[in-house]
């Protein structure tokens, strides 16, 4: 690993995306319309939207971050930069960890604004600490950038990149907890859900929500989380080949 | 000869189910420009990425100075230039060049006079995507210069632009082989021969011949490398009838 080569590419990462400001627009605003959505929908259900509204507020920037993450490796493949780079003294993980950082650095204002959004205009109740759901919402789309980052490895064009998000999103959306309560699910699922690094994105945000105590469940959550980032990195790292057929 | 900077035997390459190399063996000679040439399909392209180590190989040995192709300490000393430019078309020459360089820690400086050498000076704060396909394959050339590599491994880079830029672009090839530099430069346009010092002449996945224009020229008594080659095919032909 090499912090000369992943800052670089970090940079070079949130270069390309200056020069895309309608897709910075995008990957900012879509999580705010979706959470006004909810709301909207749930309006004369409020109860409902305090349910669901906290952990959302991760699972929306998650997704979005996922899309456009899995495609920017393959960019990188097809452009032909990605051969030139693996004859260069760069390493995989570095790449890895320079793109993952730099959506990171997004993920952390799309955090903030979908979040001052929710509390501020949507009223959105939390009994924990804001600040706590907003580092949540960060660290859940960076999680979402990391997984992107991996499943384009697979990807060997657009049209299966797009494919990954309903493939890897969804279950983990329907298993979280957030449409039935996992343990009320069949086991095997439940099982599965245990496995699945969204249900304790769900997990984190509802105990920030519901009882507001900062306990080591949460501390044991969020752990998981970074822990799945920094696997979902290597794995991706793995799966790179300085050699092609 | 000993002192090859290059060295590849028995070279075997496959792709898709198609045999593109059948066993190669070449030497390539340090601190001159070498040109590879044959036509479209020939296995040029195939052989340069397994010189600078992306291409998965099914047999055979290629040495680059001394070290196994590919191999880790080969990394800052082999530049490559692939055929299709690879550069980031939504960010300007220089910041192209500027990362790049961050990776290749080229030394300050190194962002100017590259984009100097290859003629895009006036051009540094240009987005790469609004460029000509020309300009393009000297923002991918300049790229290889950054940190000045020992052997430059180059892949058509004077298609398309005008014979002005093709000739600087070949004087630069020659100052980098004085400086020690070992080029080889592949082209399937026979008029560029002319301007190496050494030429292997391939034909579907085997060098036909190597050597110098002058001996190739004398071996054939053809009056032209174009000549020289079509004579070498023939004769080719002619022992395997």
């Amino acid at each position: 690993m090499n912090a000369n080569n992943t800052a670089a590419t970090a940079i070079r990462v949130l270069g390309q995306l200056r020069r895309d400001p309608r897709t910075i627009a995008l990957l900012l605003l879509v999580p705010v319309v979706l959470e006004v959505l909810m709301k909207l929908v749930f309006y004369h259900q409020d109860r409902v939207f305090q349910r669901v509204g906290v952990p959302l507020l991760g699972i929306f920037p998650l997704t979005s971050m996922f899309l456009v993450t899995s495609i920017t490796m393959l960019r990188e493949r097809t452009s032909g930069t990605l051969e030139r780079l693996m004859t260069m003294p760069v390493g995989k993980l570095d790449l890895l960890l320079g793109y993952g950082l730099g959506f990171a650095s997004l993920a952390v204002v799309q955090g903030v604004i979908v979040s001052l959004v929710a509390f501020g205009v949507l009223d959105l109740q939390v009994a924990g600490p804001k600040w706590a759901v907003v580092a949540l919402a960060a660290l859940n789309a960076t999680l979402g950038t990391a997984m992107g980052l991996f499943v384009s490895a697979f990807a060997t064009t657009e049209f299966q990149a797009v494919q990954f998000m309903p493939m890897f999103l969804f279950p983990q959306m329907l298993l979280c907890g957030l449409i039935a309560p996992r343990d009320q699910m069949m086991r095997g699922l439940e099982l599965l859900s245990d496995v699945l690094p969204m249900t304790y994105a769900y997990d984190a945000l509802v105990r920030v929500s519901a009882d507001g105590a900062l306990e080591r469940k949460l501390v044991l959550d969020v752990v998981i989380l970074f822990g799945a980032a920094l696997l979902a990195l290597g794995l991706g790292a793995a799966t790179l080949r300085r050699r092609t057929g | 000869m000993t002192d090859a900077a290059i060295v590849v035997s028995n070279l075997r390459v496959v792709r898709g189910g198609a045999v593109v190399l059948p066993g190669l063996s070449l030497e390539i000679a340090r601190g001159r420009v070498t040109g590879l040439l044959g036509p479209s399909g020939c296995g040029k392209t195939t052989l340069m990425r397994a010189i600078v180590g992306v291409q998965i190989v099914a047999g055979g040995t290629i040495s680059v100075l001394g070290e196994p192709a590919g191999s880790r300490q080969l990394r800052s000393r082999v530049g490559y230039v692939t055929q299709a430019p690879s550069v980031y078309g939504d960010l300007t020459v220089r910041e192209n060049l500027g990362y790049f360089g961050r990776i290749l820690r080229a030394g300050p400086g190194a962002v100017d006079r590259a984009i100097e050498t290859v003629g895009l000076a006036g051009f540094g704060d240009r987005r790469v995507g609004n460029l000509s396909g020309g300009q393009l394959a000297r923002v991918s050339l300049a790229t290889a210069l950054l940190n000045e590599p020992e052997v430059l491994v180059l892949d058509e880079p004077t298609v398309g632009l005008d014979p002005v830029l093709r000739r600087d672009l070949w004087k630069t090839f020659r100052v980098l082989a004085s400086g020690g530099a070992t080029l080889l430069v592949s082209s399937h346009v026979m008029d560029e021969a002319e301007r190496c010092d050494e030429l292997v002449l391939m034909r579907e996945g085997r060098a036909l011949a190597t050597g110098t224009p002058a001996e190739l020229l004398q071996r054939t008594g053809a009056p032209s490398i174009e000549g020289a080659f079509l004579s070498l095919i023939d004769s080719a032909a002619e022992a395997t009838r």
